[in-house]
């Protein structure tokens, strides 16, 4: 099994890749913590933060792909998960606070004092595990995308109807959130986090260990998608996506197969939300909203749609380019430039960068592909680390 | 009392008796009664002093009314003797019998003694005066502001009024304030109170359910019962009319659904695009009638009414014409492939939205509403405002038009021809092309109609058309694509619903229940309530 997951990253895209995600695990935080702050390769620890989100849009930008590159089921509710995952680990975040609130109740967040509540909510009970959080990252965007998906696809609810349910879906959970008798934090969400394991969360060892995690996580989910993707099932799963009523004819139960890569997908959705959190330090209702969702779907198609690694560059490359735009005097431009990109990408890109670049070396015959594809995820990359 | 009142009373009375109603006596009899009254007034005896009081609302005088206004404020001047008496009214003085004016108060002249007792007489002898005002209409008011007041005092006068009342609608007025009275002062024989209970809880409305849960407190049993009895039935009723009322609020909010969805059904439910852009069309025609509104206010503020009739084309034209761009310059491309689709017009979406925000400000827009727009109406205790009811109106109108259009027009017998069978239609020789950007056109210039609407009830900003996304495409989905029936039924089912679970879940968690619901729907018929039936396999 796991040589079968190894050997099926033996093509150029995937060495590459997981070469990328290696140095940048050993030299984002060697440079951040060893080199001096004003020596010019030293990394500032913000940035090592910020680039720590992209790669957590990445894995979810890995999730949206597996279950719309590979399987055609166009959700624009993978927000949820992500925000789900998040929401998890800011309950860990917020249980870990004990008396430092401004409060100080050792058991009761802030916002539960300020609204009176007498005791913890029954579904806060166990967040105070680290363990029980972790599981739960996986767990509630699991069973979500299970009851969903289990539904949804028995009763064979594809294409567009599905995306706009899926919609309707986060949009009824941001709604909700945003209630503050939901005992999340309401409005506000959950913030001002102090430490995670014990560990301050603001300490430079403690965000260049996040970010090493990202990267690791990210690698994995990468190899699972892989092994997921080139495996039989896999091919089922890209059968469907082409010719889902011809697969089931052949006597396939498409449902299930659907539904597993939906699980998986919704998992590792809300994994990249709970590694998210405690880098950005917020996790608010405002992450369910259905533009989020779009946005991600956006970096798939600027990345490739189908490819995987197409998929992380271009989580990275369009909130590179966001972080560019929203910051300076361009700002104003920022939707512009957005909205052209999803245009564009549509009309004239709708292989996504990786696809386009595959399908140009595969025209000039198949000499050296490695070389060249080598070439492609980096500017990308660099312009994240500068 | 504050001084808004103590105006009222005043024009109410004065208009009551410049009519003349209570000038039942001669002139000499009135002086008289009002010699009498003079020296009542000026014996400093309570009991006295209320005497007076009365003598004075009987004289049938013209300014009895203003008289005991301002004896009620100390603005009423008697000497000891009772030889003369004058009062105030505003800055000038007048003459207590004669209502000549004074230069100034006759000497020795004090205000005359007040206390609650003299007060109440007051009060009930100027509810006398209105009751006896020559207006039906005025009487009616009279009688129903007796009632909101609880004023017990005016039972008496009531009882008397009552005798002598002709006009059905007064007498029936006057009897349920009399019954309102009769169980205030709980004094009466039992039967009449019971009487009582059953005249006031057949006017059922708020006003009675206050006046039955003073007659709560009886300590006769029987008027207890009959008045809980009462009471209940009057919630009840009270129950069933805020669900029409709710029904009424749910109807203005699917109309407002449908409005917001109608374009969407033409070019998701015909062409099958998912434009996500349709929002901003809403948006580009609410913004269109700001426009409108500001050269309307420049060049011809006296026409200003007229603007939203210019609005409506104007924003079909504004709107329609960016959607056969966006038609012509994007989505012909991306035909057959819905999920292109859908991310191209979504980032169209955002750049009208940059757009707009980068043309008009961030900030909300006022737009006026023309003074046939302006206000309500109550009917049988139910509240309607003339903007909702504009709206329901026009969203039907609207229906109605686009449904011709594509029932007997020729663009829209090759709409429907291209919608069923394009290649079979493209080669009976319609341009498809031209009809794809037409049905785009109407499409979106249709939400362009619904922008000035909403304009008129939401804020209009450029996130306007984001609020209507998501709750127009579950529409089309719930009523069945393709169906103009279906979103219709759609809309308005969603709306009623949405309002009738309002008052348990609250505005938030019932629009989480209809999202949930609908999720839940689609599960169990994919296609909608409405949908075409048809051989393929995949739609």
């Amino acid at each position: 099994m796991i040589t079968r997951a190894l050997f099926n990253l033996s093509d150029a895209g995937s060495r590459i890749f997981l070469g990328v995600l290696l140095a940048l695990a050993i030299l984002v935080p060697a440079s951040n913590l060893l080199l001096p702050p004003d020596s010019a390769f030293h990394v500032p620890t913000h940035v090592v933060s910020l680039v720590g989100k992209y790669l957590c849009y990445a894995i979810l930008a890995l999730a949206l792909d597996l279950v719309w590159g590979y399987c055609g089921i166009l959700s624009l509710g993978h927000a949820a998960f992500f925000a789900l995952g998040g929401y998890a680990m800011g309950m860990y975040l917020m249980r870990q606070i004990g008396t430092r609130g401004v409060y100080a109740h050792p058991v009761l967040p802030d916002f539960m004092v300020f609204l009176n509540w007498p005791e913890l909510p029954w579904f806060w009970h166990g967040f105070d595990n680290p363990l029980f959080a972790f599981l739960m990252v996986l767990l509630v965007p699991g069973v979500l995308a299970f009851a969903f998906g289990w539904l949804a696809f028995r009763s064979r609810v594809t294409g567009v109807y599905l995306s706009i349910i899926t919609q309707a879906m986060t949009y009824a959970l941001m709604l909700a959130f945003f209630r503050n008798e939901m005992g999340f934090g309401g409005n506000n969400g959950l913030t001002d986090f102090k430490d995670i394991l014990g560990f301050d969360i603001q300490a430079q060892g403690t965000r260049a260990a996040l970010f090493i995690a990202t990267v690791a996580l990210l690698a994995l989910c990468y190899v699972i998608a892989r092994s997921i993707v080139t495996s039989t099932y896999g091919k089922v799963l890209v059968a469907i996506r082409d010719a889902e009523s011809r697969t089931r004819f052949l006597g396939y139960r498409v449902e299930n197969y659907k539904l597993v890569a939906f699980v998986v997908s919704a998992c590792m959705a809300g994994l990249a939300g709970a590694l998210y959190v405690p880098q950005v330090g917020i996790i608010n209702p405002s992450e369910f909203a259905p533009a989020n969702s779009i946005e991600a779907v956006i970096w798939v198609a600027v990345g490739g749609r189908g490819t995987l690694t197409g998929a992380a560059l271009g989580a990275v490359v369009v909130n590179a380019a966001k972080s560019m735009f929203t910051t300076g005097a361009l700002a104003p431009y920022w939707l512009f430039a957005l909205g052209g990109l999803f245009i564009f990408t549509t009309l004239f890109l709708p292989k996504g960068i990786v696809g386009t670049i595959g399908s140009l070396f595969r025209r000039h015959g198949h000499e050296a592909p490695e070389a060249k594809e080598a070439a492609e995820p980096a500017p990308g990359l660099e312009k994240v680390q500068q | 009392m504050s001084d808004l009142c103590r105006l009222l009373l005043v024009v109410i009375v004065a208009a009551a008796l410049w009519a003349g109603g209570a000038a039942a006596q001669s002139p000499s009899e009135q002086h008289d009664a009002l010699t009498r009254a003079r020296g009542l007034l000026a014996t400093g005896d309570y009991a006295k002093i209320v005497e007076g009081v009365q003598a004075i609302a009987g004289s049938g005088a013209e300014h009895a009314g203003k008289l005991l206004t301002a004896m009620a404020d100390r603005k009423a001047y008697v000497d000891k003797t009772g030889a003369s008496g004058a009062y105030r009214d505003g800055s000038d003085v007048f003459d207590m019998v004669t209502n000549e004016k004074l230069a100034a108060l006759p000497d020795g002249a004090e205000a005359v003694r007040m206390n609650n007792r003299v007060r109440n007489a007051i009060k009930a002898a100027l509810g006398t005066l209105r009751l006896s005002a020559k207006d039906p209409a005025m009487r009616i008011a009279a009688a129903e502001a007796v009632l909101r007041a609880g004023d017990v005092e005016a039972l008496p006068a009531l009882d008397e009024m009552i005798g002598r009342e002709s006009d059905a609608g007064v007498l029936e007025a006057f009897k349920t304030a009399q019954a309102g009275l009769i169980l205030r002062e709980g004094k009466r024989p039992v039967t009449e109170q019971l009487a009582a209970i059953r005249l006031v809880g057949a006017r059922g409305d708020n006003e009675a359910l206050g006046v039955l849960r003073a007659a709560l407190q009886s300590p006769e049993p029987e008027v207890q019962e009959a008045a809980a009895e009462a009471i209940e039935s009057i919630e009840q009723r009270l129950a069933f009319m805020a669900n029409i009322q709710n029904v009424w609020y749910g109807l203005s909010l699917g109309s407002v659904l449908l409005l917001a969805a109608i374009g969407l059904a033409i070019t998701f439910g015909v062409m099958g695009v998912i434009n996500m852009a349709h929002g901003e069309m809403v948006m580009l025609g609410a913004y269109t009638t700001f426009v409108v509104q500001e050269i309307f206010r420049a060049v011809a503020p006296g026409a200003f009414d007229l603007s939203l009739l210019v609005a409506v084309p104007a924003a079909f034209l504004v709107a329609g014409l960016v959607g056969i761009a966006i038609e012509r310059g994007i989505i012909r491309f991306l035909y057959g492939r819905p999920l292109e689709t859908l991310l191209a017009t979504w980032g169209v979406s955002l750049i009208l939205q940059q757009a707009v925000r980068t043309a008009f400000g961030p900030t909300n827009r006022e737009v006026g509403a023309p003074s046939y727009m302006q206000g309500g109406f109550d009917l049988f205790g139910l509240a309607f405002t003339y903007n909702r009811l504009w709206i329901i109106l026009f969203t039907l109108v609207v229906f109605v038009a686009l449904l011709a259009i594509l029932r007997l027009t020729p663009l829209g017998l090759q709409m429907r021809a291209v919608t069923q069978n394009r290649r079979m239609a493209a080669s009976m020789g319609i341009r498809t092309g031209y009809v794809d950007a037409m049905t785009f056109g109407l499409g979106s210039g249709i939400a362009g109609i619904a922008g000035v609407a909403l304009s008129q009830i939401d804020n209009v900003s450029p996130n306007l058309g984001q609020n209507y996304i998501i709750d127009s495409f579950m529409v089309v989905v719930f009523g069945g694509v393709g169906s103009l029936w279906g979103t219709l039924v759609s809309a308005f089912a969603l709306g009623v619903t949405n309002k009738l679970l309002e008052p348990w879940a609250g505005a938030v968690l019932a629009k989480i229940f209809i999202l949930v619901l609908l999720i839940l729907f689609i599960q169990k018929r994919p296609r909608g309530l409405f949908a075409l039936r048809g051989r393929a396999i995949e739609g």
